[in-house]
C-alpha cells in the first residue's frame, strides 16, 4: 500500500505520520506542497502542525497550496484522505468536509490524552475496528467543530460523525468535551465516507512504551481494509 | 487604489476571544458594555483605478479566502 503525506511550511506531525505509517506496512512519500502532482497512493495524509503559522485562519492558507488541486481531485475520485489536526482544518477550509474548527472554547491550548468514541464503522478508517473507545493524544488551539444547523442536520442524516469525545466508559457529555466542539464531534467524514478529518493523533499512540497502542489499531486496521 | 474589508463572526456564532475581553473591560470598571466581538480588518492595495471592478475583485477575495463564510460575513468599504 503506497501512501503520501503532504507538508506544508509549518507542519510538525509530519515524520511521526511517515514513521507511523511505514512501521505498520505503508511505502510511504513525502510530498511537498509547491508541487503540482501527487505519486501514485492508496491514502494521502495532511499532518498536523501549524501550516503558515495559523494565519488568518488555521488552515486557509494551506487550503490554496497548489498540491491542494490535486489532492482535491484525488479525494473526488474516491481516493482516501486523511487530515490529522491542522489537516482536518485544511480540509474544511477546502470545503472537502463541511463545518469550521474555531478557537477551543476556553481559550486554552489544550495537550492531552482523551478517549473517542467510534460512532461509524461504513468507512475503510474504521471498518471492523476491533476496540470502539479509544485512547489518543489532543494537541491544539482550535479544534472546536462548528456548523450551521442544516450543515449538522445532513452531517447527521448522512451518518458522517466518524468519532466523537467520551470518557473512559464511552460517555459523551459536556465533562468529555475538552474544546466545546458540537455533540461533541472529534472527527467527520464525507457523505461518501473516503475523506476523514479528525482532531486526534494516532501517530503519536503507536508505542507500548511511551504513549499507549490505540494508534497502532487504527493504523493496522487501515491498512488491514486496504489489502 | 486602497480597498478596506472587515471581516466579522456572524450573529450568533460564539466569539470566545470577544467574551473575554468583554468581561476585562467589565473588570476594569466599564460595567455597560453588553457585548463585544472581534473581527478582522484588511488594508488591500488593488492596481486598479475603476472602483467598481476593484469592488468586485474584493468581493472575489472575500469570498474565496479573506472570509470563511461559515461562520464569518465580510463588509468592503
Amino acid at each position: 500500500m503506497k501512501s503520501s503525506v503532504i507538508i506544508f511550511p509549518g507542519s510538525n506531525c509530519d515524520r511521526d505520520m511517515s514513521v507511523a505509517l511505514t512501521k505498520f506496512g505503508f511505502k510511504n512519500k513525502m510530498v511537498w506542497h509547491n508541487d503540482n502532482d501527487l505519486p501514485e497512493s492508496d491514502l494521502v495524509v495532511l499532518p498536523g502542525g501549524f501550516s503558515y503559522g495559523d494565519y488568518l485562519r488555521c488552515g486557509s492558507i494551506a487550503g490554496k497550496s497548489k498540491i491542494i488541486d490535486s489532492v482535491v481531485k484525488f479525494a473526488k475520485s474516491g481516493g482516501l484522505v486523511l487530515g490529522i489536526c491542522n489537516g482536518f482544518q485544511i480540509l474544511t477550509e477546502t470545503g472537502l468536509l463541511p463545518g469550521v474548527l474555531q478557537q477551543n472554547k476556553y481559550l486554552k491550548f489544550i495537550c492531552k490524552n482523551v478517549f473517542i468514541k467510534v460512532n461509524n464503522k461504513e468507512s475503510k478508517y474504521f471498518k471492523n475496528i476491533n476496540k470502539n473507545i479509544l485512547e489518543l493524544h489532543i494537541a491544539h488551539n482550535e479544534g472546536n467543530f462548528f456548523c450551521t444547523n442544516n450543515e449538522l442536520k445532513s452531517i447527521e442524516d448522512n451518518n458522517q460523525i466518524a468519532v466523537s469525545y467520551c470518557d473512559e466508559k464511552g460517555i459523551s457529555n459536556k465533562e468529555s468535551n475538552p474544546n466545546g466542539a458540537i455533540k461533541n464531534i472529534a472527527g467527520i467524514l464525507n457523505k461518501e465516507k473516503n475523506i476523514l478529518g479528525m482532531m486526534p493523533h494516532p501517530e503519536r499512540m503507536i508505542d507500548k512504551y511511551l504513549s499507549g497502542e490505540d494508534g497502532s489499531i487504527f493504523f493496522q486496521n487501515l491498512i488491514g481494509n486496504l489489502k | 487604489m486602497k480597498i478596506k474589508i472587515i471581516v466579522t463572526l456572524k450573529n450568533g456564532v460564539l466569539d470566545p476571544q470577544g467574551k473575554a475581553i468583554q468581561q476585562t473591560l467589565n473588570g476594569m470598571g466599564f460595567d455597560n458594555i453588553e457585548e463585544v466581538r472581534q473581527g478582522k480588518y484588511f488594508d488591500v492595495e488593488i492596481n486598479e483605478k475603476d472602483e467598481k471592478k476593484a469592488k468586485i475583485k474584493a468581493d472575489e477575495m472575500c469570498k474565496k479566502l479573506l472570509a470563511n463564510l461559515v461562520i464569518e460575513d465580510y463588509k468592503i468599504i
